[in-house]
């Protein structure tokens, strides 16, 4: 076990090295350069050429990725552009921010995912299992941003229960009961794709471990039912529900990108996304690799979870 | 001579068989017929905008502002501008459409050759293309397609590279597995003793027998990159106005949230009913195309 975990570390590095490339070219291949963003249209090239100089743009890329790379390792992401604040110290509250709403959002996708997917499988083909599968399809197919207008303008304009922006109130003391007040809207708009993944999923890995033998063995047995469902098939049902709950948390941190922006919520997404539309480069960067780091260690953890679920995935 | 015509003529009735067979289980499908049925309409509705549309899709009418549904001439009401929504929303399924559909035909054909490439040859090209590509993976798919959008220029082309981009790592991981399951096969293995080169082989032997999971898996990507590419367009990184798809209309409604929520929820609603099209499809398709899979469902 311990050396298949060294074994899947070491392939992180590589990962992390692409990303890390990836993020720093991207970048540096926009039309447009960053110095018009920062003297404005009217700006001499005179002015321009000392700026990129003073920034060192005029350095071959290899040598700027280097330094890049190296300042990034030390946890220096550079200046902003913008608002001429150091990037970690804009980014990483923000992140917390986003893991915030990334683990509430979770948390309501996985609570639903289980109670309906195992509801529907141990009913399979009831009319709770039709109408509940046709629910996860369509919510499936909403697009999250859409769906975030819907909540505002039914639980935030129409009964007011919620409110439709920010993180705290300006009258509020911003404790944990004025943050989970805000956290409600904002959760459930980037849990419900998720959501109904996981839940199709919770049941099809259900539908096949329930087919197998040593189920009809314990039924055979009078083992009761509910220990059956939640004791010997949910134990086996556990790896593929693992492995697509941590994908979901991939497009999870996409979709909070949507809701982020639609509820003014403080996180990295917001912050990509304004920082993109600045073209502020240092900070989507940072914003880019923070999140891809975030994504991959999350994987890299689901897949011990499952070596350790299932013996028979350790021989790697 | 006669028995090689023969042969020829043998060959192509059973793959017209085979064709046949599979439209015949996918015709059984109900909710995949019905949602091609539908899909066909919204496309000719699309395509034929410029003469069916009640209105100018961009002329603004000062008094016509944020009417209700149901206002004779706009069935379906008017935006914050007073343009007519119906005829937006026609004339937004032309660029929703194809932001859906030419990226993932594109990475399709991108995937083909680099998943074919890794699965059949093997060794360093399938190290080298499968390990650029798991880089990609580490970024969720909606967040690079943003960071991709948004460091080009703004536009419909725009967003076509970017979702483009961001599938092939996708698609040509399906090709590569479904090109490793070919591979193995033997009659994979009697062409190659049977002297035919490998350009032959690749293109006679393992691409037919791989493509209809990959076919599969496209046909319900377009309707998540339906979702996709209107977000971008949500974002403003996407179609520029005043043109707009039913992503740019989504947000356009957001300033009138309240006062007439309808110009936010009818786009809405477009990309809901052929997103959801597009996924019974793709379902109908895999059961037609692959019988396994229906003994699989039945199971579970």
């Amino acid at each position: 076990m311990a050396k298949q975990i060294i074994t899947r570390l070491a392939a992180v590095i590589p990962i992390l090295f692409g990303i890390s490339v990836f993020a720093f070219f991207l970048m540096h291949l926009t039309p447009g350069d960053v110095t018009d963003a920062l003297l404005g249209p009217m700006a001499t090239e005179d002015a321009k050429e000392k700026l990129r100089r003073a920034m060192g743009l005029d350095r071959p890329l290899i040598v700027q990725y280097g330094t890049w790379i190296g300042n990034v390792l030390q946890g220096d992401f550079g200046v902003s552009v913008h608002t001429k604040r150091l990037v970690s110290e804009m980014v990483i509250p923000r992140f917390y921010n986003t893991v915030l709403l990334a683990l509430a959002s979770l948390l309501i996708a996985l609570s639903i995912g289980f109670f309906v997917g195992m509801f529907a499988a141990a009913k399979s083909y009831s009319t709770f299992d039709r109408v509940s599968m046709s629910i996860t399809l369509v919510v499936g197919s909403t697009p999250p941003y859409w769906l975030a207008l819907l909540l505002v303008l039914w639980f935030a304009l129409e009964f007011r229960w919620f409110p439709a922006t920010g993180m705290v109130s300006i009258t509020g003391d911003g404790g944990v009961w004025d943050i989970a007040h805000h956290l409600v809207l904002p959760a459930i708009a980037t849990a419900a794709a998720p959501a109904a993944i996981i839940t199709r999923m919770v049941r099809s890995s259900m539908l096949e471990v329930l087919n197998q033998g040593y189920i009809r063995v314990a039924c055979a047995k009078g083992i009761r039912r509910s220990v059956i469902l939640w004791k010997h098939a949910l134990r086996n049902a556990l790896p593929p529900i693992a492995t697509i709950s941590g994908l979901q948390l991939g497009f999870l941190l996409g979709g909070a990108l949507f809701t982020e922006v639609i509820f003014a919520w403080p996180g990295l997404g917001n912050q990509l996304y304004y920082s993109i539309v600045a073209r502020d480069v240092p900070v989507v960067q940072a914003a880019i690799l923070i999140i891809a780091l975030a994504f991959v260690l999350v994987n890299l953890a689901i897949d011990i979870l499952n070596a350790y679920l299932d013996p028979r995935v350790r021989v790697v | 001579m006669q028995d090689r015509r023969d042969a020829a003529v043998d060959r192509a009735s059973r793959r017209a068989s085979r064709w046949r067979r599979a439209w015949g289980a996918f015709a059984s499908d109900r909710a995949a017929l019905v949602s091609l049925i539908f899909l066909a309409i919204v496309v000719l509705l699309a395509l034929l905008a410029p003469y069916i549309s009640p209105h100018d899709p961009y002329e603004a009418e000062r008094l016509m502002r944020n009417k209700p549904p149901g206002t004779p001439g706009y069935w379906l009401g008017s935006d914050s501008n007073g343009r007519d929504i119906l005829t937006r929303l026609l004339w937004g399924g032309r660029i929703s459409l194809l932001v859906g559909f030419l990226p993932t035909f594109l990475a399709m054909l991108i995937s083909l050759f680099l998943g074919l490439l890794a699965g059949y040859f093997g060794g360093w090209i399938d190290q080298i293309i499968m390990r650029t590509l798991d880089a990609m993976f580490a970024v969720p798919l909606v967040l690079l397609a943003i960071a991709i959008a948004g460091v080009l220029k703004p536009g419909v082309t725009t967003e076509i590279i970017a979702i483009t981009i961001v599938l092939v790592p996708y698609i040509s991981r399906i090709v590569r597995t479904a090109t490793l399951s070919v591979t193995a096969q033997p009659y994979i293995e009697a062409a190659k003793a049977g002297g035919a080169g490998e350009a032959t082989i690749i293109l006679r032997y393992v691409l037919p027998n791989m493509i209809s999971p990959v076919i599969v898996y496209a046909t319900t990507l377009v309707g998540l990159m339906i979702v996709v590419g209107s977000g971008l367009s949500f974002l403003g990184l996407g179609v520029q106005p005043p043109a707009a798809d039913w992503g740019t209309m989504v947000s356009d409604g957001r300033v009138v949230l309240k006062k007439s929520p309808h110009a936010t929820i009818f786009p809405g609603l477009a990309i809901v009913f052929v997103a959801l099209a597009f996924n019974f499809i793709g379902d109908g398709l895999r059961d037609a195309l692959d019988p396994k899979a229906v003994a699989r469902k039945d199971r579970g």
